[in-house]
Formats: C-alpha cells, structure tokens, sequence
C-alpha cells in the first residue's frame, strides 16, 4: 500500500513509496473498470484475431497493466536508481554515457592462424574485445590427432592442442591492451593458464593489465550444452581453485561466467533461464565459501551470460529482474558486504535458436530486435549473431553486418542517451515483477531438492528444458506460435546462400604441426610436470599452478584432461528423453 | 517398429535428437537413443544390436559430412543395409546431395516438423 506523505521529498528517497498516490489509485481502479466494460463489448464484436498472446516462452502477458496493479512495486527497494541496490535499473549511474556495451563478437574457426586474421579483422573494424570460440575437441579435452576428433577439428571453433597453438592465435594483439573471453568449460583452467602464459611471453604484467573472462560454467553443461568431462563434484573443485589462483594473481579476469544462453537454446523459457542460471551462480558462491574463500573476495569477479530471444519485454523485464534478485540474494543469504558483489554484470548473445536457415536475410531483424532489447536491458557486452549462423561458422562479410547491427543501436537509434528507458512503466515493471517471483519459486524447488548440484543430479533442470523444448515444438507445429518463413509466408525459391566452408586438409595440417611440437619439446619437463598434476588433483593442492607449470612445458590439452580422467574420473548422464 | 536416435560426433546439442526421439514415441515407435558422443563405430554397433528399422542421426556440428558416410558404410559392411538412414541438423543445402548418394535415405533440415518425419517414416517403413 502507498504511504501517504504531506513532505514534498522526492518518491524515490522515501522508503515504502508506491509507484502511485493512493487518490490517483482509486480513479485508475475505476478507470480500469470501465475499460474491461469496453473491451468485454468490443471483443464481442469481434473476436481476438488468435487464442494464444503470451511471450514466446508461453508466459501469460497482461493485456493491459493499469497503475493501482502495481501500486506495491517498492519504488526505493524493487525500482531505485541505476547504481544503486538492488540495481534494477543498472548497475552504472552513467548507464551508457560514460562506456558503450562491449562489442564482443564471438569467433573462432579453422587453426590459430586463421582466427588471429580473423580477430585481427574485427578489431579493425571497430570491435572493442576479443571472444574466442574453441573447437570441439579442445571443449572436451582431446587433441586434434584422437580418434574422437574425427571430422571436428577446426570445424565449431579455433584447434589449439598446445600453448605453441596459443602463441598463434594472440601473436601481434596485446594483451595487457585488449580483455579477451574465453568460451571454454571442462577444460578451462589448462586455456586460461595458456592464456596467461602467452602474456607472460609477451612480457605483460599479468596482475595489473591482464583482463578477460573465462566462461567455466560447468553446471550448465550438465543441464544444457552437455560438454562435461568429470563428474560434478570434481569439476567445482577446479572452479574454485581458479576463484582462489585468480584473485591473487591476476585480480582483473572474471573466473566465470555463469551461462543462462546454452540454457535457453537448449529449449528453457526465459523464467527457466534466468531461475537456474542465478540459482547456478548461487551455487558457485555457496561452494567457494565452503572451500573457505571470503564472499566478497571472489564474488565481484562473477559475471553472468545469458540470451536474447524474440520477445522483446520479456527480455528486458528478464535482464531487470536478474540484476534485482542477484543484489538480493547475494546481500541476504550469501551476506556479502561489498557492492560489487552485489552487481549483477552480464553478457548477452542473440539467440542463435530463433534463427532460420529459410529466407536467411531475415535474421538480420530478428538479431536486431534481441540486441535491442539487451541494450534497453543494460547488458555489459553483446554478440549479435550473424544470419548465417543458421547453416555454418560466419563468413566475414556476415560476421561484419552483425557487428555493424551493434554500431547502428550505439550510434543512430538514441537508445544509449538515457539509463533504463522502460523503468517504471506499468508493464515492464509488471513483467519485472513475475520474472522475480518466478525465479524464487524455483529457488525454493532446488533448495528442497538439496541445492543444484543435487538437482542436476535428480535431472530435475533437464527435464524443465525438455518439456518446454517439447511445448514449443508443439505450438510451432499447431502454428499456435508463427516462424516467419517457416511456417508462414514461406517462399519456394529460397535460394542457398554461400557459406564458410572449412577445408578438409586442415586437421592433417593441425595434426603435424602437433607431432612437430611433440618432437621439439622436453619429453622430461612432460612426464614431470603431469605426474605433478596427478598428485596434486588426487590431494588437496590447488590444481592452478599445476595446469600452468604443464602448459608451460608443452604438455597437450588431451594429456593433461588425461591426467585429470585418470585422478577425477568421468561423468555419462542417463539418457533420457 | 523401432529407430536408433543416435548423435555422432561432439557436439552436446542434443534438444534436436530429444525432441524428435519424443515425437516419435508418442506416434508409437519404440525409440532407442544413445547418448551423446558416439562414434560411427558405436553407433552402427547398437543399430544391429537393437535390429532396428532406421536409424535417425542428429549432428550440429559440422562433421557430418566425415561422419555420416562412416556409419552407412558401416552398416552396409555389418549386412545392415536394409536400415532406413535419416539425419537432421545443422546441415546446409549444399550438402545434402552428396549425402544421400553416400546412403542416407533422407535429411531433415532446419525448421522441419517432427510430423513430416512421422509421416516419412510411416511411409518409407511400411512400403519396406
């Protein structure tokens, strides 16, 4: 209930102020009755022109949010102002007057080489970081030259097998000057020391210039993208040796980025996403505080990545909603003093599954719409897909259009001028609301369940995602929910568009410069180095110093997730469908 | 009737394979699946284990132009080639051709219903 107040003090400073005054309340109150008289009657006449309005999740939208309806949004505690807790409207008080949103495009094909030209490319073309995206066998922990490489190498990302690969991909970009993230989670800790080696080489202090973020979100693989090694319990370990290594040696890299967009393309709604990838992120704080790490030590270095469909308000109120629950839960149930543990700063990407492969050019729109909203949602940094991500790796022509989207909303849409535009309208504050409601209902399920590696364990997460996959499938096929240009206003002369085609002779070109880096390196320095590893996962060491001292000796992707098989063994989920 | 959903190669996306291998349940199929990462071996291993009817293959990530030919010819070696072969994914247009002169029967691609293959299968199943 509004407060009433005779001082003429500003709304916002007033705790318990309601979004509107209790006299304006009661006329809007009656003023919405007389519009669902009105609506009643016309929709008598004539009927809504399809049964089915809600967001692409399936979420109910309001037809119409009148102000008394929301006349509980605490002004100060649910809306406030952009830098200040719970963050709602942003986490900067400039929003982006004082720094745009990082253009960071996602890249990564073929060998080291090739993607340093590329990268070399998009930073001439005005993109602000680097983004790398790894081949499978790298995700998983197998060199280019094993049998279950077959037919991937470079093909879904760059191939690095060893730090000489590394050396490569950076050579000639500076990374005391440029952050870099880093799309990697299994295998995370061996490229983040390779990265910090190749700093190291380049003669970087690494405490003080080097910055970027590593995804190493492994909870998230069990739910959605499947790219496990371990077993769970084993893989958290590794994160918070990686929490604890880097806070004190290299205070500027964000050790995580814990991943709602996998979720989302593996079939969740926007509730889901959101819902499981804080209550993933709460997990990671409960378990670094277990391995005895002060909250406010690491958690300012954690950082989230979450997706940007096609329904443009449940997006945005999706974005408001993650930054209010994480100051939060992260003030009240973890107890961090520190601001910065409290500011919920994220990444987005497009969503890669709303894309379609038929009439292909209108994947610039959709891209533009879902950047859109993640702009109008204060995300820290963007990748726009290409429109041929549909089909295959971007061409560069493709992969520039996508970038020029991001330039276009920077620069000529006026979006950027003022902080959170859509703060305190009815609807969006509305749709904020539910998304944080929804997302503690779930909260209190995983809690009952034990926490969320527990629930992962149930294959509770999975089976959310798979019936709502299931559930949209279904209204696509009832054409309850229309595609454009798949299942209406289709056209028969679609016509195939050129695409990135990766070379065959690329992994017999990867695979001997690998055995070339065998040959060369100091066969002693290996088996010491591993078997150190060996002895330090099986103990209690933390493993970080021990993944440098073995990248630094030219020890393999696929020997050192070897040497942590053998140690932690490895995790195969039920099959289930 | 029963149909091997199987995903070789290493790509995790498995919603594709998931939902069609659900769909076909409910139109009455009975529907094996293998998990994720399987080699051409393993998966023309569990074909003829299972005798199965067809064989559906969903790949996202690039490989499919190595690995599905491995797992017809595979089949074919095994005496399986009466195996209905059907894939889908991330596969362009551009590929398709090749693909099925190597022995994939057909390939769904993006944005296909589960009821056109449904009704592929009944038909191509039935006439067998």
């Amino acid at each position: 209930m509004a407060v009433k107040d005779p001082e003429p003090t500003m709304l916002a400073e007033r705790p318990g102020a309601t979004i509107q005054e209790d006299d304006a309340l009661e006329t809007m109150a009656e003023a919405r009755r007389r519009w669902e008289v009105a609506k009643a009657r016309s929709e008598a006449q004539v009927p809504a022109w399809k049964r089915d309005f809600t967001t692409v999740s399936g979420m109910e939208v309001p037809h119409l949010v009148t102000p008394e309806q929301v006349a509980d949004v605490d002004l100060q505690k649910d809306v406030g102002i952009p830098g200040e807790f719970p963050y709602t409207r942003g986490i900067h008080p400039t929003g982006y007057r004082g720094k745009l949103w990082t253009m960071r495009q996602f890249a990564g094909f073929g060998t080291a080489a090739d993607t340093n030209q590329r990268f070399k490319y998009l930073l001439s073309q005005g993109q602000t970081g680097l983004s790398v995206a790894f081949h499978l066998p790298t995700l998983y922990g197998y060199d280019s030259d094993h049998q279950m490489s077959k037919g991937e190498v470079g093909k879904c990302g760059v191939a690095i097998d060893t730090l000489a690969d590394m050396e490569t991909l950076f050579d000639g970009i500076p990374l005391g000057e440029v952050s870099t993230s880093m799309t990697i989670n299994s295998t995370a800790p061996i490229l983040f020391a390779m990265y910090l080696a190749v700093a190291e080489k380049q003669g970087v202090d690494v405490h003080k210039h080097v910055s970027g973020t590593l995804q190493n979100d492994i909870l998230k693989e069990y739910i959605a993208q499947k790219e496990y090694i371990y077993p769970p319990r084993p893989s958290m370990r590794l994160i918070t040796d990686q929490f604890s290594f880097a806070a004190r040696h290299v205070p500027r890299w964000n050790t995580i980025s814990i991943s709602g967009y996998h979720i989302r393309e593996a079939g969740s709604t926007a509730l889901q996403e959101l819902a499981f990838t804080l209550r993933d992120g709460m997990e990671y704080v409960q378990y670094g505080i277990d391995a005895g790490l002060p909250v406010d030590e690491f958690a300012p270095r954690l950082s989230f990545f979450f997706n940007s469909h096609n329904d443009f308000f449940e997006e945005i109120a999706k974005f408001r909603a993650a930054r209010r629950i994480w100051a939060t839960v992260m003030r009240d149930r973890y107890g961090a003093k520190n601001p910065r543990s409290w500011m919920l700063r994220f990444h987005t990407q497009t969503a890669g599954c709303s894309l379609t492969a038929q009439q292909p050019i209108n994947n610039v729109v959709r891209t533009t719409l879902q950047a859109l909203a993640a702009v109008i949602g204060g995300t820290q940094s963007l990748h726009t897909n290409a429109l041929d991500e549909t089909l295959a790796l971007p061409t560069e022509e493709n992969a520039r259009t996508a970038l020029r989207t991001q330039q276009i909303i920077a620069h000529e849409s006026g979006v950027i001028n003022t902080v959170d535009p859509l703060g305190g309208s009815w609807f969006i504050e509305e749709m904020t609301r539910r998304m944080v409601d929804g997302a503690f209902d779930y909260f209190r399920r995983i809690d009952d369940l034990g926490g969320m590696v527990e629930a992962i364990e149930a294959g509770f997460p999975q089976r959310e995602l798979m019936d709502a996959a299931f559930a949209y499938q279904r209204a696509f096929e009832e054409k309850e929910k229309l595609i454009v240009g798949v299942n209406a206003f289709q056209v028969t002369d679609d016509k195939p568009i050129d695409i990135l085609y990766i070379p065959d002779d690329l992994a017999e070109r990867q695979v001997a410069f690998l055995n070339e880096v065998r040959d060369r390196r100091d066969a002693g320095g290996v088996a010491r180095t591993l078997e150190a590893l060996k002895q330090g996962a099986a103990g209690s060491a933390n493993t970080m110093p021990l993944i440098l001292d073995c990248v630094k000796a030219y020890c393999t992707v696929g020997e050192i997730s070897d040497a942590l098989r053998d140690v932690f063994g490895t995790y195969e989920e039920p099959a289930v469908f | 009737m029963r149909i091997l959903i199987a995903k070789p190669g290493l790509d995790g996306h498995d919603r594709g394979a998931k939902v069609v291998a659900r769909a076909l349940r409910d139109a009455g199929y009975e529907v094996i699946y293998t998990g994720l990462r399987q080699t051409p071996e393993q998966i023309a291993a569990a074909a003829v284990q299972e005798d199965v009817d067809a064989v559906g293959l969903s790949i996202l990530s690039g490989a499919h132009n190595s690995l599905l030919p491995e797992v017809t010819r595979l089949l074919n070696e095994q005496g399986a080639d009466d195996v209905l072969v059907f894939a889908g994914g991330i596969i362009p247009e551009q590929d398709v051709v090749h693909l099925k002169q190597v022995g994939i029967d057909e390939i769904f691609l993006p944005g296909t219903s589960t009821k056109d293959i449904v009704r592929y299968l009944q038909d191509r199943l039935q006439a067998a």
